[in-house]
């Protein structure tokens, strides 16, 4: 029974986005077939880039069937309301991917840019090291320097 | 064989090891980057891309080729959300673009003439192919920031193309366009590897004006790896930068 208000709600939120979107006047319009049958809720998919960060505003949906109040109130619905939110979200995200891929812009990418955890990235101090290297790279020089590289690598050619 | 050339305000090393290049072939690289230097040099007044800057010229009617390093600076743009920008204080420097670029077509120039082991190296930007003279992958190593003369890491790369955006010791070279008064500070150095150089090189310049955050654009671009040193000297390294390292 939980499976089936869950796979509503969702239904309903897909909806709801829809008709959210295209009363803010976006443009593109988003194809969705809705569940119609029970069936698991959608797995997240790996949203990768580019970007698609939505924040939806949900509000609760009117089921007529009287059991919503009691299932999706409380710490139980908090709790799945949270996950819907981000499951709804980034499932849309994965449509609205699938459109921001065809209609990329500089401000969501900015958007999404300053809005995206940093990644947990190893990092080591840095270690001056003897080794024989073919080529450096490097930043672009101060003209003594650039005078300096210069002049041995003229002598390297010799 | 080996020349060392300084063209467009940089050294620019081309090493060839075929048996087969000659001098001619050294003419044709540099003759190329001549060409570039010719028209988009900010220095020169008369460049294409200095008239354009000055409004004596019309970009829609200027050459194939500056109106293909602008749509490409645009789609860069769009694809860093603005912090690629060839516009800085509402003037026009596609340097950022036309390095990586420049280079990338003179090694597939050299590629075209049947080489297939060389590097390409411009002020620092390098695009590689195949082996070095001892049939091994090209040995990079990446400067250390302060100290010019030593290097901090080694790569093996055999196809790649690497850039490193920074600041030099007089300040910075790059800036955020996104701030007026812009100093990018906590980061003074950000080497790229890329499935080539024009690649490697415009996201190095878009993820240096991100500062801290840009080593993070770079972990979340495919098909790019990168090195980012602070200005405390600690480097933060994407997750999949540790296949090119090599232990010195």
């Amino acid at each position: 029974m939980r499976r089936f208000f869950f796979s509503s709600f969702v239904i309903v939120t897909f909806i709801l986005y829809v008709l959210h979107q295209k009363t803010e006047g976006v443009e593109e319009g988003i194809a969705i077939a809705p569940r119609t049958t029970p069936g698991p809720l959608p797995t997240i998919p790996d949203i990768g880039n580019p970007p698609a960060t939505l924040s939806l505003s949900l509000t609760t949906p009117k089921v007529s069937s009287g059991y919503h109040d009691g299932t999706y109130t409380g710490d139980v619905a908090d709790a799945f309301y949270g996950n819907i939110q981000v499951q709804t979200t980034i499932a849309v995200g994965k449509i609205a991917d699938v459109k921001f891929l065809q209609y990329p812009n500089d401000r969501r990418t900015s958007i999404f840019i300053n809005t995206q955890a940093m990644p947990i990235l190893k990092t080591e101090a840095i270690q001056s090291q003897n080794a024989n290297v073919d080529i450096v790279t490097g930043a672009t020089q101060t003209s003594e320097a650039f005078i300096q590289s210069l002049k041995s690598a003229l002598d390297k050619t010799k | 064989m080996k020349q060392t050339r300084l063209l467009m305000g940089m050294p620019i090393t081309v090493e060839i090891v075929d048996n087969s290049a000659r001098v001619g072939d050294f003419d044709m690289v540099y003759d190329y980057f001549s060409y570039v230097d010719n028209v988009f040099s900010p220095y020169k007044p008369e460049s294409e891309i200095s008239r354009i800057r000055d409004g004596k010229l019309s970009p829609s009617l200027s050459g194939q080729d500056i109106d293909l390093i602008l749509r490409l600076a645009q789609e860069t743009k769009n694809l860093t959300g603005g912090y690629f920008d060839i516009y800085r204080n509402g003037r026009l420097d596609p340097s950022g673009i036309v390095k990586g670029w420049t280079i990338n077509n003179a090694a597939n120039l050299l590629k075209k003439n049947g080489f297939s082991d060389f590097y390409v190296d411009a002020g620092g930007d390098i695009q590689v192919s195949g082996k070095n003279s001892h049939g091994q992958n090209w040995r990079v190593g990446i400067r250390h920031p302060q100290k010019k003369n030593q290097i901090v890491k080694v790569l093996s790369l055999t196809n790649e193309g690497v850039a490193t955006s920074g600041t030099y010791e007089r300040g910075n070279h790059i800036y955020n366009p996104k701030i007026q008064c812009p100093l990018i500070s906590d980061v003074i150095s950000l080497t790229v590897i890329g499935p080539n150089v024009y690649e490697a090189d415009r996201f190095a310049t878009a993820a240096f004006a991100m500062g801290k955050k840009g080593i993070g654009f770079i972990e979340k671009s495919p098909g790019l790896e990168g090195y980012m040193i602070d200005k405390d000297g600690i480097a933060t390294i994407t997750t999949g930068f540790s296949r090119y390292t090599v232990p010195s």
